[in-house]
């Protein structure tokens, strides 16, 4: 077993744990990903790494519920654990490699985290910050209460902008706005980090190619071992055919086809769906899921 | 009654009703009726079906204990030569290998020596017998990448030689190819493959999951940061292939891997698991191998009707012919001669059809079947909801990509001489990493030549 040690509510549907799995710690990169397995049953759950301690041998995860797996992972409290916990996986990210940092210290970074994804964007900040490179972070959220890791990210990162599309918390609109807006201001960018919702990257490109900033996205499409082995995972990336878990999960954002990506990220909604229902209603669901011949 | 010709017919599931469960389609010999099939075998002073089994099981040894019915000893007898005997007898190719070389088999039947190596397998498992591991501890660490069929065999004879051996997987469950790809149908998980695991694991093997070799740890760091001083890699074929034809992105494409690790290894089938599974309504299965079967046989149980698409002809399906006919029984359409050229995809991105062109054969390519040639203008579209691509795989670079000196072929296929050693000192390697795509049998041939290897390596050390 793989015990959770620290488990936080960031917002109402996001949660942090950290997870003792030394073999992940011991290697793994920002821009890496683990896979979760709560118990015989459960599903293998990719998540991007959010933080790392080699010397405590942990992994800390951020993710947020969305059917019913991720439903039951949020009902672990510190001391269960998961039967299983595989990493790290993925390459590493181009920006976090030592032998890259010459290049890179002479980059004007920009990253663009929406919504769950600051998790991911958190550690290659971090890293960035270790090795003396300044960062701009750009947080958006739908609203303030679910913009999450804001001390955090204030810590690492050189220049932080948060934008909310209500306007309930710093810059009003979204994160392709806020960028616009800096941009229009005066400031240069030649390399963005644009990681969270496959329509929020979609975006970001559009806009970030008008501008001429390379931008790299971390895809995270339905997958189920993980290691290169079932192809689920597989997107479009300009006119080749790439396996995210094992090319990826970063790419070049202008190259990828997002719609085809989106439409295959919905290829198990209505079943994730009717599972969620299911379990949520327990002993009294008696069928409306449309699976289970209970209504009919 | 079988007589010198004849075999003792063997019970199967009723294939109307194997068609609606994942239970096993063969039911097994009973003690009498193996008894009587080793009665068949002619003892011969030269046995060539020995000879033809890639781990030299002493098979005339062990049916003659059959025969007498010393059912244990007939265990031992085998245990001493594969550690997956369960296995073997459900999934070798027999026909091909020892029961192809059986003397029977030119004026009839041959002795069913798959189905005999199952009952005595089978009978050791209930009556709780277990390999037994008589050697000395030598203090020699080995690690062995895969818990695979040839991963299993090379860490049961270097046990059983006295090395301290731990297997690593990279998936929660040991088996490999065993549990990813195999049918619950023809090769049950709890029952067999975590029963022989187990067996293993009475050896003195060590096992630990979840650990991917190029990620989690590099083979170097084993060797250097663990004490590791031999390494057998096993790691398999499991990168699958795609055509690369129009709409192969489409919602309802899957690679056979895919389709087959969801049902078996995430267990969607079953009630109260959490991995959903598309069960289409027509599915078009492309390829005609033993994965295509598996592939086909599962989306039928999963309710679908089932079109097996091939380019060449029946007599080149490369699948063993106990499974086609099994296919066919159950209810598996095959479309033959035909190859597709095109997936349509609905407004949505999903599946709504196939589009697909018969074939002739031409003449024989450089793997001596005749090549299939496309007649111009037949193409036709077939109505489907759900495409599995079964084409084949091949070994997964990220072992070979991270460890220095590890040299592979253009396909991806780690360079090894036939005894299993690598480009690299310390390191052997062997099964479906070193030839691409095989079957169970091979690899486990390879995991024992490479044990015996590892072994001649330490004492010339």
């Amino acid at each position: 077993m793989y015990e959770i040690v620290k488990k936080e509510k960031l917002s109402d549907k996001i949660f942090l744990m950290v997870v003792k799995a030394h073999r992940v710690a011991d290697n793994c990169l920002p821009g890496q990903f683990i896979i979760a397995k709560i118990d015989e049953e459960g599903e293998r759950i990719p998540l991007t790494i959010c933080d790392y301690d080699r010397a405590e041998g942990t992994i800390t995860i951020v993710f947020q519920i969305v059917g019913a797996s991720t439903e039951r992972m949020a009902n672990l409290e510190v001391g269960d654990g998961f039967a299983d916990f595989v990493g790290p996986l993925g390459q590493p990210s181009e920006l976090c490699e030592e032998a890259n940092l010459e290049e890179t210290k002479k980059k004007s970074i920009v990253f663009i985290a929406g919504g769950v994804g600051t998790a991911p964007v958190y550690p290659q900040v971090k890293w960035l910050k270790e090795h003396g490179v300044d960062t701009t972070v750009i947080i958006g959220a739908r609203s303030k209460d679910i913009l999450f890791y804001e001390d955090e990210m204030r810590e690492v990162a050189t220049e932080l902008y948060l934008a909310t599309d209500d306007g309930s918390y710093g810059f009003h609109g979204n994160g392709c706005q806020q960028l616009q807006a800096l941009v229009d201001s005066g400031k240069k960018y030649d390399h963005c980090v644009a990681i969270g919702p496959m329509i929020m990257m979609k975006f970001v490109c559009l806009l970030t190619k008008e501008l001429g900033i390379p931008t790299v996205v971390s895809m995270n499409p339905i997958m189920v071992d993980g290691t290169g082995m079932c192809g689920a995972c597989r997107l479009m990336v300009g006119d080749e055919v790439k396996f995210a878990c094992v090319d990826g999960p970063e790419f070049d954002g202008h190259l990828v086809d997002f719609d085809q990506a989106m439409a295959r990220s919905k290829q198990y909604k209505t079943e994730e769906g009717r599972a969620l229902l299911k379990q949520q209603e327990g002993d009294t669901h008696h069928g409306g899921c449309g699976n289970c011949g209970g209504d009919k | 009654m079988a007589d010198g010709f004849v075999r003792v017919p063997i019970s199967e599931q009723d294939p109307k009703v194997r068609a609606t469960n994942f239970e096993e389609v063969c039911l097994g010999y009973t003690e009498e009726e193996a008894v009587e099939e080793a009665g068949r075998c002619l003892n011969c002073k030269k046995p060539m079906c020995v000879a033809g089994c890639p781990v030299s099981i002493n098979i005339p040894a062990f049916i003659e204990q059959v025969k007498n019915r010393n059912f244990e000893k007939a265990y031992e007898i085998i245990s001493e030569s594969s550690a997956l005997p369960a296995v073997c007898g459900r999934v070798c190719p027999q026909e091909s290998q020892c029961e192809g070389k059986c003397i029977r088999g030119i004026k009839g039947e041959a002795v069913a020596i798959g189905k005999l190596e199952r009952f005595v397998a089978d009978w050791a498992r209930e009556n709780g017998i277990k390999p037994k591991n008589t050697s000395t501890p030598n203090g020699h660490k080995v690690a062995v990448i895969g818990s695979g069929p040839s991963g299993l065999t090379a860490a049961g004879d270097l046990a059983k030689l006295g090395y301290d051996v731990t297997v690593f997987e990279a998936l929660h469950e040991m088996g490999g190819v065993l549990v990813y790809g195999i049918p619950e149908f023809r090769l049950p998980k709890e029952k067999v493959v975590k029963a022989e695991v187990e067996n293993v694991k009475a050896l003195g093997v060590k096992f630990e999951k979840n650990v991917i070799i190029g990620r989690s740890i590099t083979i170097d760091e084993l060797m250097e940061k663990e004490g590791f001083e031999a390494v057998f890699i096993g790691s398999g074929a499991g990168l699958p292939m795609f055509m690369h034809i129009p709409g192969e992105q489409a919602n309802g494409v899957f690679s056979a891997n895919e389709y087959l690790t969801r049902n078996n290894l995430m267990k969607a089938f079953k009630e109260g698991y959490d991995t959903p599974i598309a069960r289409g309504k027509k599915v078009v299965v492309v390829g005609g191998g033993n994965v295509a079967m598996d592939a086909a046989r599962t989306a039928l149980r999963l309710g679908a009707e089932v079109h097996v698409v091939y380019r060449r002809s029946e007599q080149e399906l490369p699948a063993r012919a106990e499974e086609v006919h099994h296919a066919k029984e159950e209810g598996v359409i095959f479309d033959l001669l035909q190859n597709p050229t095109e997936i349509l995809v609905d407004e949505e991105g999903n599946v709504k059809g196939c589009k697909v062109i018969k074939m002739e054969l031409g003449e024989p390519d450089a793997s001596g079947r005749r090549r299939p040639v496309e007649i111009p203008g037949s193409e036709y579209e077939i109505d489907c909801d759900t495409v599995i691509m079964s084409l084949g795989t091949s070994p997964n670079p990220l072992i070979s990509s991270t460890t220095v000196g590890l040299d592979t072929n253009k396909k991806g296929c780690l360079i090894a001489t036939e005894q299993g050693a690598t480009t690299k000192e310390a390191v052997y390697a062997g099964g479906d990493a070193v030839t691409g795509a095989a079957t169970v049998i091979l690899a486990m041939g390879a995991g024992k030549t490479a044990a015996a290897a590892i072994d001649e390596y330490f004492k010339n050390r």
